[in-house]
C-alpha cells in the first residue's frame, strides 16, 4: 500500500490577505522534501493545508492510496475521515504537549486507534528507546526540556508508523546538540520506516543534510524545487539563489 | 459565655455519641446535596463543554449569563421555585414542594451555573493546540473533545467542588421549598437556623462544628487539586 499526495492550484488568505497562490505540487512516496523560503512565504499554511489541518479557499488537496483516489477532511468524523487522516501525522512547531506522563503522550495515538495494552506498551518503550526519552517513560511530559519536547512530538507521530509526516520547523530554536539529535531521528526514520517525509525548515545545512527534494516557496507561491543536488548548484529562480547564498530576499 | 461554653461541650457529646437525629440530619444534607451536585455536574459539564468548544450565536450572552447565575440569591431561587411547584403553580401537580426532592431542585439550580461556568473557563484555557494535536494523531471529534476535557480537569474539578461548598452551606432555597420538616426535609443549614431561634444552641453548635469540618475538607481537596495542576504546569 502506497500512500501518494498531490496538490492542485491551492489558494488560501486570511483576513483578505493572500497566503498562498496557485500551489501545485505532488510528494512520491518515500522521500524526504524539505520546504524552504522565507518568513510569510506560506510554508507553514502549505503544510498544515497538506496535512488536512486546514481546507483551502480554493484547489483540491488529493491522496492516493495504491492510485486510487481518497477524500478526507481533518474534522470529519465518518470512517472514511478517519482512515485516511490516521495514515498521514503532522508535528507542529509547538507540538500540544498532553498533562501527563511521557509513556501517555506517545501512547496517545495508538489508544485513539483502539490497540490492545500490551501493543501500546511495547511499541512505545521500542519508540521511546529509539529517540532516546526511554529514561523519561514516566516523567510529565510538560516538565521536558524544549529539545526533549520536539523529541517526543517526533516519537508521539513515528509510533503511529504514519505514511506521511509532516514536519513544521521540528528544530525551531533548538540548540544544535538538540538538533542533531532531532535529525539523528529524522535520519534513522527514513533508514527504517521508509516514509514520506515533508519537512519546513529555514536551514540550508540542515535541508543539504536531509532533504531528498526541495521545494523553494516566496510569497505564497512555490517558485523553484528539485532534487538537493539540483537545487543548491543550480537554483532556476533567482529568489532560491539569493536564498541560498545567503542574500536578502525580503 | 458560660452558654456557649455549655452549648460546646453539649455538641461535643452529641458528636462524640454519634447522636440518631444528628446522624439523620447530616445523612440527609450529604444525600441532597449530593444528588444535586450529581445533576448539576453532569448538565453544567456539558453546557460548559459546549460552550467552550462550539461558536453559536448568542455564545456571548450566554456565558455572560451563567456568570451572573454564579451569584444567584438563594432565597430568591428559592421564591421562585417555591411559586412554581405550589399547588397553584405549573408544576403543583407533581406534589414535590416541601420534599427532599424539592430541595434537590433548588440546590441543582443554585449549583449548576457554578459548575458550567467554571468548566467553561477551565476548557477555555486548554491551549488550542490540544485540540490539532489529538486530531493530527488520529483522533475521531468525540475523541478529541474527551483529551480537552481531560487536560481541563483540575479546573473542572475546582468547579465542582466550589458548586459542593456552596450548596452545603445554602440555606434561604431549601428551607422555603423543603419546609424544615423534622425527620423529612431538615438539614444542617436549616436545623442551625431553627434550633439558634429556639435558644437550643448544642445541636446547632453540633452541626456548625460538622458543615465547618465539610467546609474544610473540601477547601482542602480545592487547595490539593489546584496544587496538583499548578505542579504539572510548572
Amino acid at each position: 500500500m502506497s500512500l501518494s499526495l498531490k496538490i492542485s492550484n491551492i489558494s488560501k488568505s486570511y483576513d483578505r490577505k493572500p497566503v498562498l497562490r496557485d500551489c501545485s505540487f505532488s510528494f512520491d512516496k518515500g522521500h524526504v522534501y524539505i520546504l524552504m523560503g522565507p518568513n510569510g512565504s506560506g510554508k507553514s499554511t502549505f503544510l498544515r493545508i497538506c496535512a488536512l489541518l486546514e481546507t483551502p479557499d480554493s484547489g483540491d488537496v488529493k491522496y492516493y492510496l495504491d492510485d486510487t483516489f481518497q477524500n478526507a477532511t481533518l474534522k470529519g468524523g465518518n470512517k472514511k475521515d478517519i482512515k485516511l487522516r490516521r495514515k498521514i501525522t503532522l508535528v507542529l512547531p509547538k507540538i500540544g504537549i498532553f498533562n501527563s506522563s511521557v509513556f501517555n503522550n506517545v501512547a496517545y495515538g495508538l489508544k485513539v486507534r483502539g490497540f490492545q495494552k500490551k501493543i501500546i506498551k511495547d511499541e512505545v518503550d521500542n519508540i521511546l528507546e529509539f529517540v532516546g526519552l526511554r529514561h523519561k517513560k514516566n516523567v510529565n511530559a510538560l516538565k521536558l526540556s524544549s529539545g526533549e519536547a520536539q523529541r517526543l512530538g517526533i516519537a508521539r507521530a513515528i509510533v503511529l508508523k504514519p505514511d506521511v509526516l509532516f514536519l513544521d520547523e521540528p528544530t525551531a530554536s533548538l540548540d544544535p546538540h538538540s538538533t542533531e539529535m532531532i535529525e539523528e531521528t529524522i535520519f534513522r526514520i527514513k533508514e527504517h520506516e521508509k516514509m514520506t517525509i515533508v519537512m519546513v525548515s529555514h536551514n540550508i545545512f540542515q535541508a543539504k543534510r536531509l532533504a531528498d527534494m526541495v521545494l523553494f516557496m516566496y510569497e505564497g507561491k512555490i517558485v523553484d524545487f528539485g532534487t538537493k543536488k539540483e537545487f543548491f548548484e543550480k537554483p532556476n529562480d533567482e529568489r532560491a539563489y539569493k536564498f541560498i547564498t545567503g542574500q536578502m530576499v525580503y | 459565655m458560660d452558654t456557649i461554653l455549655e452549648g460546646f461541650r453539649r455538641a461535643f457529646l452529641l458528636i462524640i455519641h454519634l447522636d440518631d437525629e444528628l446522624l439523620g440530619i447530616i445523612f440527609l444534607s450529604l444525600k441532597v446535596s449530593g444528588i444535586a451536585l450529581l445533576i448539576s455536574g453532569v448538565l453544567g459539564l456539558l453546557i460548559g463543554s459546549f460552550m467552550g468548544l462550539r461558536k453559536f450565536p448568542l455564545r456571548g450572552m450566554l456565558i455572560t449569563v451563567m456568570n451572573t447565575f454564579m451569584g444567584l440569591p438563594p432565597v430568591v431561587v428559592g421564591l421562585f421555585l417555591y411559586l412554581i411547584l405550589s399547588r397553584s403553580g405549573p408544576m403543583g401537580f407533581m406534589g414535590l414542594l416541601y420534599t427532599p426532592s424539592a430541595m434537590v431542585i433548588a440546590q441543582s439550580v443554585l449549583s449548576f451555573p457554578i459548575v458550567s461556568a467554571i468548566s467553561h473557563s477551565a476548557i477555555i484555557k486548554v491551549d488550542p493546540v490540544i485540540k490539532h494535536a489529538a486530531l493530527t494523531l488520529g483522533a475521531t471529534p468525540i475523541q478529541m473533545t474527551f483529551t480537552v476535557l481531560k487536560e481541563a480537569r483540575y479546573g473542572i474539578m475546582s468547579g465542582i467542588i466550589a458548586a459542593f461548598g456552596r450548596v452545603m452551606a445554602e440555606v434561604g432555597a431549601v428551607l422555603i421549598v423543603g419546609g424544615n420538616i423534622a425527620g423529612y426535609t431538615r438539614v444542617m443549614t436549616t436545623t442551625i437556623a431553627l434550633e439558634t431561634d429556639k435558644g437550643n444552641f448544642e445541636l446547632a453548635i453540633a452541626l456548625g462544628i460538622i458543615l465547618l469540618s465539610i467546609s474544610l475538607i473540601i477547601n482542602l481537596f480545592l487547595h490539593l487539586i489546584q496544587k496538583k495542576g499548578m505542579i504539572n504546569k510548572a
